[in-house]
């Protein structure tokens, strides 16, 4: 009886909007930072959940189903852009934040101190808008690989075999992502919203 | 004595995996004797923790919504699919 209501559920496109829609939308965006992609990858997992609707066996809900769908065509995608120009070219080609030391390896832009407790700021709306656009800033090749480890999940190792990338590679990628974030987030965050000045 | 940048790569390697003991001693006495790379090490812990958050408020986020026109292609797609499925059957 359940698992007909289920099944009448999982059979009718409109729930689908309206229950889980907006929500793979959302997931789908946070991790590609693109509205169209992520309207693709809404699509297409919509229709692969149609076609291969007979498989859902109730055992997990509908919404964990979708989104398990949602999740391989979005490791798909970073697959295939992972293959489509060598990581090694973006690494050599790409500004480096080494740039923030000296020849010594000391620090050149000395990083903030950040107040005394900057989990405060996780409470300011503004602050979102901040993150929102340092993460926008990000190269796409950095992107992609902080959105794996830090938003998806992934473990070093996984992230590796899904875009082909060596130990050095993906070290040097994540460290990268994580000194730009760093940085953007002193600069346009907390050095214009700490009264006291820092020395 | 490793330097500072040395030391932030280890920082930042060391949310990826267990740092082999010899890096992690040079890494810890590094942030002993240093004043500003203990600083990056509490950036990098803030921005672990804000990138979780950032997450899970866009999946929350009920302001942003598949727009009018994904949608009416989506149903659209939807609409002709089961027709193609039904008349086979």
């Amino acid at each position: 009886m359940e698992e007909n209501l289920r099944e009448k559920e999982i059979l009718n496109p409109d729930n689908w909007f309206k229950d889980h829609g907006d929500y793979l939308f959302r997931y789908a965006l946070v991790r590609l930072r693109n509205k169209g992609i992520a309207e693709d990858m809404v699509q297409e997992t919509l229709l692969a959940g149609l076609k291969g609707k007979e498989q859902f066996k109730g055992q997990a809900s509908e919404r964990t189903w979708l989104v398990g769908i949602l999740k391989h065509k979005l490791m798909d995608y970073f697959r295939k852009s992972s293959r489509e120009s060598p990581v090694t070219d973006f690494i050599s080609s790409e500004e480096s934040p080494e740039d923030f030391f000296d020849r010594n390896g000391k620090w050149k832009v000395k990083p903030g101190a950040w107040g005394s407790d900057p989990a405060d700021v996780l409470e300011n709306k503004e602050f979102w808008k901040t993150f929102k656009e340092c993460m926008g800033e990000l190269p796409g090749r950095l992107a992609d690989v902080f959105s794996l480890r830090e938003f998806e999940g992934l473990k070093a190792e996984e992230i590796r075999n899904l875009m082909g990338l060596s130990t050095t590679n993906l070290n040097v990628l994540l460290y990268r992502a994580r000194m730009r974030l760093a940085r953007c987030l002193d600069t346009n965050w907390f050095e214009k919203n700490q009264k006291e000045p820092q020395k | 004595m490793i330097t500072c940048e040395e030391a932030t790569r280890l920082m930042s390697e060391s949310l990826d995996r267990k740092l082999p003991i010899g890096k992690r001693i040079g890494l810890r006495m590094h942030l002993l004797m240093c004043r500003l790379c203990p600083r990056f090490w509490r950036q990098l812990l803030l921005l672990k923790n804000a990138s979780d958050l950032y997450k899970k408020g866009m999946e929350e986020n009920t302001s942003i919504s598949l727009s009018a026109d994904i949608r009416e292609k989506i149903k659209n797609l939807f609409a002709t699919d089961s027709e193609k499925k039904d008349s086979i059957a």
